[in-house]
């Protein structure tokens, strides 16, 4: 019975996103009040609808409901409860359902929030997210039906596979999926200023938060993700130009270029046009992320299953909004204005090549990622294309936009002047010189990649805080007043500077973890140590321990340092008799200057074992520096004088809320 | 007339560093490239004598042996038409079996031995990369293909 409330529940919601998407659009172009306020409620219907639909499928995990084919085929009944209940997200269709029910909570919340909008940008803005919305839910619909029943019901579940099983599952598809979503939010805005020709400060400054939480959380799902991959496929690396990564890459990058293109667009009414791209941009790629992920056309981890009527039917939705949307961009974007002109050195010229970099570098990721799926489609035979590629043009690409992140922020709108932004960059650059030398000095190795690497980390770090000095000073800074001028400082201000310590961070973390990692693949008997560097491993065997749904072969392996002993890390070998399947669970020691990283290869005889070790320096850096570019988001988000200043413009510019424009 | 020159500098600017950027990509991008070839193709020495590219098959059953050091493993991947050996020092994927599917990335040794660098097995039991299908499915075709010319001649 629940299951099928679930599925009426959905059917309905799709009849709300019709209702939402279309009579609006009627009623703002036939000026007719009556259709287009259906949007609202509409929209909050069909949020409701599809809330009832998850919550249905969620508890057919919970009771677990073997008739239903989705949860046979995904779940099992001697899984843990807090993996059943993610398991709604671990296939194909329950990942369509969360994808679609988050496009719903971002409608709701745009109901409740965007206010002071002229009246017909509002419906319009609404709609738009409906039309998104009729896509997915008739893609669900009509293709995957997460309610299906299986007649008999199965006796059991086959199971969640065991490389999901994980705390990551139940945090990293929600995140990133509420930042690939959020940024329907943007598209939206975008599609209804094309529509309604209008396009101002206005529109930039209530378009900025709704971006700059997408990218948030888009920041913190990767972030988790990178972070899942390192423990959990056990050997290691933190990312891996695996395709679909790069789907969720690709939006992140534009994302970034969004949200720094929109500032423009806020503060100096430039780079309009170039805003409104971006924002139909960034959500294309979200899109395109989905259907790379979800077609089937790409092999990894998060590829569920190979159909070809859905990569069809995805393909097919591509074109129509992809499509339509840049066909309206090259219809109406004329009519939106270029904005104010801006000098060769200005910070406008500064965040111009910031945007072009980041354009840059998605671009070259998006050949890398489509190109072999491009060829194997025209049959011209299968190829791929290695890391070394995105590391090698990736870095190429990102090095002088990280060395402009350094100047951009301390050039003046409209007209800078070069001298004197190098005369206040003096003590930065040398503090960045001296430690891409002297940081390889310490740590015994010095190549260019590692100088480089570091003096760019450094350089965006010490600039940062040139940044803050030179706004305390242009305050007046004297003693006790230090605080206060700290104080009168705008939070958006402060979240610039954290995020952007959090890319000097990164870099210092990748740097260094690419330039001194030591990994090892050893064979061990029982009570053999080995010494890399100064830390000595003894591998003290292996005995067998038995989980809820699983039997696991746990090794002991002690590390001391200078016979002194720091740790017994416990990795693990466990086989999921389920699914027949074994799984490779690597026990790491996290330090602020290292990891160190164990586990397990195969029995050999008489119980030894092939054992991975690895000591990764600063890797903990790498997504400390993530936590802080999200840290940054949310510090410009929460900055009180922008909200009050989010009204008053809307005052100025003569909307007045709740009457027809 | 100062105003103009400074423009055009910039434009000029900006289209050697597009120019370079396109440069750089392309070539590392070629460079890059790894092609995948059957083993059939491979003992028809289509494949490069140098450099790396990627195979893909079944590991035959029974195949899979360990060297003395313990690290090293050989094994045999198959096409079921032809097979090729490969070798591999490291610790080889979960998911790898015998009879199962597999890719591996690599290149030929002087004496002809595929020493691999990743070895790739994905993570369903009914699973198979679509390399190692594709590599199966031609396999089979050329057979078929062979038998019906010999059968028209």
């Amino acid at each position: 019975m629940i299951p099928e409330i679930g599925q009426f529940s959905l059917i309905l919601a799709f009849c709300f996103a019709i209702i939402q998407g279309i009579l609006p659009l009627i009623g703002v172009w036939k000026n007719q009040p009556k259709l287009a306020n259906t949007v609202v409620p509409a929209a909050r219907a069909q949020f409701v609808f599809i809330i009832i639909a998850f919550l249905c499928l969620d508890y057919s995990f919970y009771v677990n409901d073997f008739s239903v084919l989705y949860v046979a085929s995904n779940s099992n009944s001697q899984l843990p409860l807090i993996y059943r209940l993610a398991a709604l997200w671990g296939g194909h269709e329950g990942s369509m359902l969360l994808w679609v029910t988050i496009l719903s909570v971002w409608t709701m919340a745009v109901t409740m929030f965007v206010k002071n909008l002229p009246e017909s940008f509002r419906i319009r803005l609404i709609a738009v997210m409906g039309l998104v919305s009729i896509g997915f839910l008739a893609f669900i619909l009509f293709t995957s039906n997460p309610f299906e029943r299986l007649i008999p019901a199965a006796m059991d579940g086959r199971d969640l596979n065991p490389l999901l099983q994980d705390p990551g599952m139940v945090f990293h598809p929600p995140v990133l999926y509420m930042g690939y979503v959020g940024f329907s939010v943007a598209f939206a805005f975008a599609i209804a200023a094309l529509l309604d020709g209008r396009l101002d400060i206005t529109w930039a400054r209530w378009t900025r938060p709704w971006t700059t939480v997408a990218w948030v959380f888009l920041t913190l799902g990767i972030a988790f993700g990178s972070r899942w991959a390192y423990y959990e496929l056990g050997w290691g690396g933190w990312w891996f130009w695996d395709a679909v990564e790069n789907a969720s890459f690709m939006p992140w990058l534009v994302g970034t270029a969004l949200i720094h293109s929109l500032a423009v667009t806020e503060k100096r009414d430039a780079f309009k046009v170039w805003t409104v791209l971006l924002s139909i941009c960034a959500f294309s790629l979200s899109l395109l992320g989905t259907f790379l992920v979800r077609s089937g056309v790409l092999t990894s981890v998060h590829a569920f299953a190979t159909d070809p009527s859905r990569g069809l039917f995805i393909l097919l939705y591509l074109v129509v909004v992809i499509g339509g949307a840049l066909l309206l961009f090259a219809l109406r974007a004329p009519n939106v204005g270029l904005g104010e002109r801006f000098g060769v050195v200005s910070r406008e010229s500064m965040l111009l090549a910031n945007n072009v970099v980041l354009a840059a570098a998605a671009g070259s990721v998006m050949l890398g990622t489509l190109y072999p799926l491009l060829m194997d489609a025209l049959g011209a035979g299968k190829i791929s294309v290695g890391p070394p590629y995105f590391d090698a043009v990736f870095v190429a690409i990102m090095v002088p936009g990280i060395f402009l992140l350094g100047l951009g922020p301390l050039a003046k709108w409209k007209k800078a002047n070069l001298p004197e932004i190098g005369v206040r960059i003096r003590v930065a650059a040398v503090i960045s010189l001296l430690s891409a030398v002297l940081v390889p000095f310490i740590m015994g190795k010095l190549t260019a990649m590692v100088a480089m690497g570091v003096f760019m980390g450094v350089w965006v770090i010490s600039t940062t805080f040139v940044l803050l000095i030179n706004r305390v000073k242009t305050r007046g800074m004297t003693g006790a007043k230090l605080i206060d001028t700290l104080k009168s400082i705008p939070l958006a201000f402060y979240g610039m500077l954290v995020a952007h310590l959090g890319i000097g961070i990164f870099v210092l973390g990748v740097t260094l973890v690419k330039g001194y990692e030591s990994e090892q693949d050893l064979r061990m008997d029982v009570s053999d140590t080995a010494t890399i560097q100064n830390l000595v491993f003894r591998f003290e065997g292996v005995k067998d321990i038995t989980g809820p749904n699983y039997m696991s072969s746990q090794g002991s392996i002690a590390v001391s340092q200078n016979g002194k002993e720091i740790v017994t890390l416990k990795p693990e070998k466990r086989f999921y008799p389920v699914q027949g399947s074994v799984m490779t669970e690597a026990d790491i020691k996290p330090g602020i200057v290292r990891d160190l990283y164990v586990s397990l290869g195969e029995p050999l005889e008489n119980g030894a074992w092939s054992v991975r070790i690895y000591i990764k320096p600063f890797v903990q850096w790498i997504w400390a520096g993530c936590m802080l570019m999200a840290l940054g988001g949310v510090l410009a988000l929460s900055d009180r004088r922008y909200r009050v200043a989010n009204k008053k413009a809307a005052m100025d510019a003569g909307y007045v809320p709740g009457v027809e424009a | 007339m100062k105003a103009r020159h400074k423009r055009l500098a910039m434009i000029v600017a900006g289209l050697v560093l597009i120019a370079a950027a396109a440069v750089l990509i392309t070539k590392s991008f070629r460079s890059n490239l790894v092609f995948f070839f059957t083993p059939t193709q491979v003992e028809k020495g289509e494949a490069p004598k140098s450099g790396n590219f990627r195979i893909g098959g079944l590991v035959e059953q029974g195949t899979l042996k360990r060297l003395p050091d313990g690290l090293r493993v050989q094994f045999k991947v198959t096409d079921t038409a032809k097979s090729m050996l490969v070798e591999y020092k490291g610790i080889l994927p979960d998911l790898f079996k015998e009879g199962k599917g597999v890719v591996a990335e690599g290149s030929l040794n002087q004496d002809g031995l595929f020493v691999a660098t990743q070895v790739l097995a994905k993570h369903d039991e009914n699973y198979m990369p679509p390399e190692a299908a594709a590599a199966i499915a031609k396999a089979q075709a050329n057979k078929t293909n062979t038998l019906s010319t010999e059968n028209n001649k």
